[in-house]
């Protein structure tokens, strides 16, 4: 159990958790809908930037939490209130903090009706997500898991498209029956170890059959999330139908709570468990890649495309996971990072471009390059982000994560799971594919079409939303070391904890 | 003074009666009966800590009954709110409805305190007759007889549960030579695992699990709750299913901890109700009737505390029921609001809330999340301090089948949340609260946000309460066998 260290005397993780959520009931009693989405901007802007002394004063060198608040919450039942963050939890965070303006931005224009509610269940998930990291209670982590459920499947429901309602309730009978096996985990292991602390519950001696139950319940429940493959069928549905906002948060945040589950609980708490499962899970991590890939392909529906290039990306960072070693581990946090960066973008650029010629069929945006050429540019630096070419972000983080898995097929005890990893390699080429497909022909395809005359290419405010993501998806392809750096000693720690080769 | 509660009510009734004398008095009986659950209120916190042995040890005031009490008398208040004008009650017979619903609420406060077979007899009668009125109170129009049909089957299944119910007791009288409970919980001790001391308890459980509406006593629930007007129903599906638990929770007690035979019969009843109640409710149109069978599958998690015979489970069945009560009042206030003629409610009905009235969306929204165990509300944190207590005692099937129960229940809970929120309105007219209707909305949902998240206070409470449930005042636990 790494100790926990505490010498802040502001309450960071509590300001981040709680301004989002007191910014939504001022925002509901706002008048105007012009006061409350400056007020939203600010806010969440504002929560962007307070965020900041998180990365500054982080020290890298320990994999303990910091930040560490602690309160009585529930005597009773014996739940506090406890949040932190280490390596693995940080760049979350931020990247949670980083996506909210760009998700007001984006939605300034597009969202015309109730505008106050929307933002008020914006900033209640960002409240939520940011809790949702932090959380070092169980239960408390829970609070915010399902919390978030209830805008996302509203903003949905009802700001999204024609077929919005079956989309939202999908998307929350899928999580939603994912999580009660969670909350019989969370409860199996409180009568095991006698606690809800997290931290605590790392590391403990379990039966191998109790380990094993504890995991099956956990890991279904962040597999619906990700989603891995069989249970990914909610992601393409909830991604088309939301609005652009809602299809950002999902692929940027929401996602990546399921591969952050599986990090925070599934490793740490269930170590010999998940050693058993991990040839299950690598295969289902390829064949999430390859199908991801090849429904991708297939699509001719832009939203659909980037939705499922995601369960592919989301593939790739659970391959890296349980190849449980360096690489692979901090290649799937980079990953998540990066999908979070590239896809949210490519979801800002849909949109963007949906406002514009009203409809994503890839037919008939065909060519719309020439009208439009700095979005275009945009598109196709994110597009290429996404086929993890050189010099981009997601390439630093698949080359993790490659070589992590290829280093875990090499001492994988039963020697034919390692042939599964074959399936990487049609993976990353059908990447390569589809992203090429969609770039070639937004860009180049059919030179006439008189619908797109007269298009107006991004104006300031637009380029502005894009524009954070732009530089990051250099940055982080140029120079990681600034993001890999505070992951170090957290990944050697949950290394360690569970024992892999 | 620890009398004082009932005295209020006892007052309130005779004056509403007085009014009811009159005619076209129905503003006056809904201020007196609004003014005797403001003093019956203030009644309870002041006799909040007061302890007492009356009528010579059959009526016992301490901090479990007055605990309850509070709750009921906020109930009164929530229900009075909560009808309105009462649009489907007979003109003539409106000021009645008070009348009867005061004298409901006397009954279910008097229960909480009877330590004595015969007087728990007495007050589960008047806490159950004036329901029987109320429910037939409802207007007659075309279209709209079934609500004579429900209070025939309510008659009938509540006669016949209390019937059950008093040939438990004799059971349980011929054994022990008594009536009153402390005496018999000492006598019963060592003969708790006789044949005839498990069918007397199990028979005398009956006419409770009637109006707590678990399967199999549950005939009566979707009849009545569709065929009593929307106001009635409010009140059917919340405070008695309190009352009845907490004399079940007293009456477990007199079972010892650890007894198989017992913990099995209720964790039957308890997985029976919850999968009947929540498959049946899957398919339901009318909503109210879905609360009905929602209805039947809450009772069914509330008897998992019971199950785990101890008493962290029974703080939790009762933490469970009280939050029960707001959530399910949140839910019947939109019932109400959206029929302002009082007709019954079909899912339809529904749509476009958000359009219509966004504070009576918000109301529902909370109200059915809150069912459903999601959290913040209190409805989660309930329900896992249910679960809790079950698998401490090692209950692993009841746990997974509640769970898995609470998995089918999101759906017909989403029904409601599609029509309220992601259906446009088809034509049906905006809906305006008056002010008290606004301001009930706000308690309800600030109380099942705050029972959620700050639940601590009344778990201590629960916790001391039953800790000294059946402790010395005076009297009681002297006996002997």
């Amino acid at each position: 159990m790494p100790p926990v260290i505490s010498s802040e005397t502001l309450p960071y993780l509590s300001l981040l958790i709680f301004v989002p959520l007191g910014a939504a009931v001022i925002a509901a009693l706002l008048p105007g809908e012009r006061a409350v989405r400056w007020w939203t901007l600010g806010v969440s802007l504002a929560v962007a930037v307070g965020s900041w002394p998180l990365y500054a004063r982080f020290d890298a060198g320990t994999a303990a939490f910091q930040f560490v608040e602690h309160a009585p919450w529930i005597p009773a039942l014996r739940i506090h209130y406890t949040v932190g963050v280490d390596g693995i939890s940080l760049l979350l965070v931020l990247l949670t903090t980083l996506v909210l303006p760009l998700c007001v931005l984006v939605s300034w224009r597009q969202i015309s009706g109730r505008v106050k509610e929307f933002m008020v269940c914006l900033l209640v998930m960002e409240g939520a997500m940011v809790g949702v990291f932090c959380a070092l209670d169980f239960i408390l982590f829970f609070v915010f898991w399902e919390a978030m459920l209830i805008p996302m499947a509203l903003l949905i429901g009802i700001w999204g498209g024609p077929r919005r309602v079956y989309a939202a309730l999908k998307f929350f009978i899928y999580t939603m029956a994912g999580s009660v096996l969670l909350l019989v985990a969370i409860l199996a292991l409180y009568l095991e170890l006698g606690s809800f602390h997290i931290p605590e519950l790392m590391g403990r001696e379990l039966s191998l059959s109790f380990q094993g139950w504890v995991f099956a319940a956990m890991a279904l429940s962040f597999a619906v999330k990700v989603p891995m493959f069989p249970f990914h069928t909610w992601l393409p549905a909830a991604h088309v139908e939301a609005p652009t906002a809602g299809s950002v948060l999902l692929a940027s945040v929401l996602l990546k709570m399921g591969t952050y589950g599986f990090l925070r609980f599934c490793l740490p708490i269930t170590p010999q468990a998940t050693m058993l499962f991990v040839p299950w899970m690598m295969a289902l991590s390829v064949v999430g890649m390859v199908y991801g890939g090849a429904a991708a392909l297939a699509q001719n529906d832009l939203k659909k495309l980037v939705a499922y290039s995601s369960v592919g990306h989301m593939g790739v960072a659970t391959l890296g996971i349980f190849a449980l070693n360096r690489e692979g581990l901090e290649g799937a946090l980079l990953v998540m990072i990066n999908h979070g960066v590239t896809t949210g973008a490519l979801f800002l650029a849909v949109g963007l471009l949906y406002e514009r010629v009203h409809t994503r069929e890839l037919a008939r945006v065909a060519g719309v390059g020439k009208q439009v050429p700095v979005f275009t540019g945009f598109l196709g630096v994110f597009a290429l982000s996404s086929l993890a070419f050189p010099g981009t972000n997601s390439f630093i983080g698949e080359v993790l994560v490659l070589s992590g898995a290829v280093g875990w097929a090499r001492v994988a005890v039963p020697g034919w799971v390692a042939w599964v990893l074959l399936g990487v390699v049609p993976g990353v080429v059908l990447a390569a594919a589809y992203n090429l497909r969609m770039l070639q022909r937004v860009a180049y395809g059919s030179p006439r079409n008189p619908d797109h005359a007269g298009l107006k290419d991004l104006e300031l405010r637009e380029m502005v939303t894009l524009a954070p993501l732009l530089i990051l998806v250099f940055w982080i392809g140029l120079n990681p070391q600034p993001f890999t750096r505070v992951m170090h000693a957290s990944v050697r720690h949950l290394l360690e904890q569970v024992g892999g080769p | 003074m620890a009398f004082l509660p009932e005295l209020m009510l006892l007052a309130g009734a005779l004056a509403v009666f007085v009014v009811c004398l009159g005619e076209g008095r129905v503003r006056l009986a809904k201020a007196t009966a609004t003014g005797a659950a403001v003093a019956t209120l203030l009644a309870c916190l002041v006799s909040f800590r007061e302890t007492a042995l009356l009528f010579e040890g059959a009526y016992r005031v301490d901090l479990f009954s007055q605990g309850l009490k509070l709750v009921f008398a906020l109930g009164f208040l929530f229900i009075v709110l909560v009808g309105g004008e009462l649009p489907d009650i007979r003109e003539d017979a409106k000021p009645e409805y008070y009348l009867f619903l005061t004298l409901n609420v006397t009954g279910l406060t008097l229960l909480v305190s009877c330590v004595d077979l015969l007087t728990l007899v007495v007050a589960l009668q008047l806490a159950s007759f004036p329901l029987y009125f109320l429910v037939a109170l409802r207007r007659e129009r075309d279209e709209q007889r079934n609500q004579m049909e429900a209070v025939v089957k309510y008659i009938m299944f509540g006669i016949t549960a209390t019937g059950i119910m008093l040939f438990g007791m004799s059971y349980l009288f011929g054994v022990t030579g008594t009536t009153s409970m402390p005496t018999l919980q000492a006598r019963l001790a060592p003969l708790v695992y006789s044949p005839l001391v498990i069918a007397g308890l199990a028979l005398m459980w009956a006419g409770l699990l009637y109006k707590l509406a678990v399967f199999p006593f549950h005939f009566w629930t979707p009849d009545v709750y569709q065929g009593g007007s929307n106001e009635t129903t409010s009140l059917v599906a919340s405070l008695p299913k309190l009352g009845a638990l907490a004399v079940l929770v007293r009456f477990v007690t007199l079972a010892t901890p650890e007894h198989e035979p017992l913990a099995l019969l209720l964790t039957c009843l308890a997985i029976a109700s919850m999968c009947y109640g929540n498959v049946l409710a899957l398919v339901q149109k009318d909503v109210k009737r879905l609360f009905g069978f929602s209805g039947i599958a809450h009772a069914g998690y509330a008897l998992i505390g019971l199950v785990t015979l101890d008493p962290v489970g029974h703080v939790a069945a009762l933490y469970y029921l009280i939050a029960y009560q707001f959530m399910v009042l949140a839910c019947f206030v939109v019932v109400c609001r959206v029929a302002p003629g009082g007709g019954n409610v079909a899912l339809g009905d529904l749509a476009g809330l958000h359009r219509r009235s966004p504070l009576l969306m918000l109301t529902l929204l909370v109200g059915v999340f809150g069912l459903a165990g999601l959290p913040p509300f209190a409805g989660f944190m309930a329900k896992l301090t249910l679960l809790k207590a079950a698998l401490a005692k090692g209950h692993l099937t009841l746990v997974i089948v509640a769970v898995l129960n609470t998995a089918v229940a999101i759906y017909y809970y989403l029904a409601l949340v599609r029509e309220a929120c992601f259906r446009d309105p088809e034509g049906q007219p905006a809906i305006r609260l008056d002010a008290p209707t606004r301001a009930l909305c706000v308690v309800l949902i600030a109380g099942v946000v705050l029972l959620g998240l700050a639940p601590t206070a009344l778990l201590e409470h629960l916790a001391a309460a039953l800790a000294t449930a059946w402790g010395p005042i005076g009297l009681a636990g002297s006996g002997t066998p």
